[in-house]
């Protein structure tokens, strides 16, 4: 239920109204609302639950907690040789 | 492939062409039934068989033994990326019986139709069945038709006898499995259940996902000719979970699997993620799992990569003494998870 | 990027399961609040990886789960009626009230539709003008924000066949409740990232203080979770009790403020009976006088008598964090997913579920680890 998934923003445009936006989620593309996320560019990704994206996701903030893990494992691998 | 029957060329007194649609006395037994059969139906099979229109189809003798199959095709859409209902008929009862090591030589197919389902679509249907048939040299010899009262207009549900003969020596069957043995899977899973959920949801692809749907018997029979087999069974609706559960359901034995061996491709995985679907427990119209003793494992993976269906061929686990009656997966990070029988009841009917 | 797989990566997960090895030196009881992150430990293994001084209680963060038996009844009934289309997430299909439920309702002739978004049911609505439309809202704080975006549109284009009925809960009370039980052993807590990505983290320092207690907003994916619980047990170590954010790429400490106002436009708080746990002051939400046209309770008041299930069931020591389902006398036996006795079986976040599937009613395999209260299973 708290089911939310990271995606793309490909394209937005309006209906009855509203903003909404395709998102590729990994080659998946689908719709969701944006008006949660009036300045999400497209190219940014957000989190998006049923569909309305709710949070932007900070890709930057994602490669770097990746990049230190990756660099912690590198250390360990060092400390073992 | 030939094309549909165009409605302003029927030559009939009372043509089809006053009809866009099934009314229900396309099932009535008189004029217009045997339009339908005339006009339609047979011209789609067009074999010796129909041709006679007799009550029955008298049948040469074969050799090896007979293999009977029975199936019911029911999915919505009619029509889905990759396939429609019609390949779905042929293809899955030619599996059945290439699941049992029988070379498929005749089906029957049976039609209930729904009142308001539009004659065009009926007939692309019947053409792609009548397509598959062909492309596997199998003759539909035998069949019926009925309408029933009208629910969504859309309805059209296929059953199915396939006869087969085996001319196999040994059995296929789960009691042939010891503990050490190897299970290949054909290819990518989770394809056709992902093709048909997607128009529902509301899915699009990049590159579209399209249902797996194919004749197996070739790629199964030439298999089980060159190596030893213990069983054979394709995933069709509950998946690859469904299917290893029903395979250990004697509880002689458990069947461990590896996560990372099974090979989704990355779009249908994604589209797993979002609908909150285990890909294992999605269905496949056109993959098998095969059961070979350890020491044929190499061989038998050769065989299947050669042929165009299972390029993708690889070893998802093995038969284990451990847990009899289970279904454990190893996952990525090295812990067990059971793989338990799907509950299947959120899908829409797929199969 | 395309598919966030680093967060899924194994090598990063030894990584995080190797310092928590170093710095583990004692028994710790943390609780992970909401049930997607329960299901996640679980499908992937995690609780196998964890040192064993680690114990993981499940939070009550399952809105299906919590759905008081009263409000199912009440969605029974309107969804059994002849001109009502009865919209829900598929998470509620199976989940049982006093006699019924929704897919036994479905299969006898009630018209019960299965949508990813509420915004569907809006559609539904125009679409149908004979019928009534009524969308099942139930949900956290993550799903709040839809919710009030659809009623607010569905009053935009005076849509007089929608309404919904809505049983939406807040996680902050109900910590505050489960952490001042006496007995309670939760020393520390992954909060739901995705609850905090809509609201922020302005609730928890109160909740961190009172109880000293670690607070670790925390995501979805493997490597989020052994994050959090990492950044928790460091904590613990070091007798700190403040809120981190361990899932900063998704949730903003000021969380959606435009997703908060537009809850406040629509809803306001009020007490929400969660089932299991009873009545918990201002823990809910409910819709304000102003749109109260779209309120499916006022639009169709019928009269609801729920009797309680059935006697075996023990989900709300189960939201509690005090019961394992293992403890569980029925658990496994009388009560599966096949055939369940309450909510948490049902529901694909709650508990129970998320341990039968995971193979805990049987363990056919040395690596799973039990604790000593795990014993009743075996």
């Amino acid at each position: 239920m708290c089911l939310a998934v990271p995606g793309k923003l490909i394209k937005t445009f309006p209906r009855e109204g509203l903003s909404m936006g395709q998102f590729d989620f990994g080659g998946v593309l689908r719709e969701a609302c944006l008006e949660y996320l009036p300045e999400l560019q497209v190219g940014e990704y957000a989190l998006v639950h049923v569909g309305f994206a709710i949070s932007r996701i900070d890709k930057e903030d994602a490669l770097q907690t990746l990049a230190s893990l990756a660099e912690m494992a590198k250390l360990e691998e060092q400390a073992h040789e | 492939m030939q094309r549909p029957p165009q409605q302003n060329s029927w030559h009939c007194p009372v043509p089809l062409r006053d009809f866009s649609h099934i009314v229900l006395g396309h099932g009535g037994g008189g004029r217009l039934t045997a339009d339908l059969l005339e006009h339609l139906i047979r011209p789609a099979f067009d074999n010796p068989f129909l041709a006679r229109q007799a009550d029955g189809a008298e049948l040469p003798v074969q050799t090896g033994r007979l293999v009977v199959t029975a199936d019911s095709y029911v999915v919505r859409p009619l029509i889905f990326p990759g396939g429609s209902i019609g390949e779905l008929a042929v293809h899955g009862t030619l599996n059945d019986l290439a699941m049992m090591g029988a070379r498929a030589k005749y089906l029957t197919m049976a039609l209930i139709l729904e009142e308001g389902l539009p004659l065009a679509l009926l007939a692309e249907i019947l053409h792609r069945a009548a397509d598959a048939a062909r492309a596997a040299s199998v003759l539909v010899v035998a069949g019926d038709t009925k309408v029933i009262e009208r629910c969504h207009g859309e309805g059209c549900f296929i059953t199915t006898t396939g006869l087969g003969w085996c001319k196999h020596e040994g059995h296929l069957s789960p009691d042939a499995i010891a503990a050490g043995d190897a299970v290949l899977l054909s290819g990518t899973i989770a394809e056709h259940g992902i093709a048909v959920l997607s128009q529902r949801e509301g899915l699009q692809f990049e590159s579209a996902i399209i249902s797996d749907t194919a004749n197996l018997q070739e790629i199964a029979l030439s298999l089980l000719e060159a190596v030893p087999v213990r069983m054979f069974r394709d995933p069709t609706r509950g998946g690859v979970a469904a299917t290893l559960n029903e395979i250990a359901h004697s509880r002689r034995f458990g069947i461990e699997i590896i996560e990372q061996s099974i090979p989704v491709q990355p779009a249908v995985r994604s589209a797993c993620d979002l609908l909150g679907l285990d890909p294992l427990a999605v269905a496949n119209e056109g993959k098998f799992i095969a059961i070979v003793p350890d020491a044929a494992a190499d061989e038998a993976l050769a065989r299947m990569r050669s042929h165009p269906l299972g390029r993708n061929a690889v070893r998802i686990g093995t038969v284990v003494s451990d847990h009899p009656g289970h279904v454990v997966a190893r996952t990525p990070f090295g812990a067990k998870r059971m793989v338990p029988l799907p509950a299947g009841e959120l899908l829409p009917r797929i199969c | 990027m395309s598919n966030w797989e680093g967060f899924r990566d194994p090598e990063h997960a030894r990584v995080l399961v190797r310092e928590l090895q170093q710095i583990v030196t004692q028994r710790w009881a943390l609780m992970e609040v909401c049930g997607g992150q329960t299901h996640a430990i679980l499908r992937h293994g995690l609780d196998q990886l964890l040192p064993e001084e680690i114990e993981l209680i499940h939070g009550p963060g399952c809105p299906v789960c919590v759905t008081p038996l009263s409000v199912i009844d009440r969605a029974l009934a309107l969804a059994a009626s002849p001109d009502v289309i009865f919209c829900t997430f598929g998470d509620m299909l199976r989940v049982p009230g006093s006699r019924s439920d929704l897919q036994r309702i479905k299969a006898t002739g009630g018209d019960v539709r299965i949508l990813y978004s509420p915004l569907d049911a809006l559609a539904l609505a125009r679409s149908h003008p004979e019928k009534q439309v009524v969308f099942f809202g139930i949900g956290f704080e993550t799903t709040a924000p839809a919710h009030a975006l659809t009623i607010h549109q569905a009053h935009r284009e005076n849509l007089s066949n929608f309404s919904m009925l809505t049983s939406l809960v807040r996680v902050p009370p109900a910590l505050d409740v489960l952490l001042a039980e006496p007995d309670q052993r939760v020393q520390a807590i992954l909060a739901a990232g995705h609850v905090c990505s809509v609201m922020g983290l302005q609730e928890y320092p109160l909740l961190a203080e009172r109880y000293r207690v670690p607070v670790v907003v925390t995501g979805f994916e493997p490597i989020d979770l052994l994050q959090g619980i990492l950044q928790a047990v460091k904590q613990l170590k070091s007798g700190k009790s403040i809120v981190e954010n361990a899932y900063a790429r998704a949730v903003a400490t000021n969380g959606n403020p435009v997703a908060r106002s537009m809850i406040d436009e629509v809803f306001e708080e009020t007490d929400r009976e969660w089932r299991g746990m009873g009545i918990i002051p201002r823990s809910g939400w409910r819709i304000r006088k102003k749109y109260q046209k779209y309120d499916a309770e006022m639009r169709f008041p019928i009269a609801i008598a729920s009797s309680s299930c059935s006697h075996l069931c023990r989900s709300g020591e189960v939201l509690r964090g005090r019961l394992k389902p293992t403890e569980c006398e029925a658990f496994g036996r009388e009560c599966t997913p096949r055939t369940p006795l309450g909510a948490t079986m049902v529901s694909d976040e709650g508990a129970c579920a998320a341990y039968y599937h995971a193979g805990k009613f049987q363990q056919p395999f040395p690596s799973a680890r039990t604790h000593a209260t795990s014993a009743a299973a075996e």
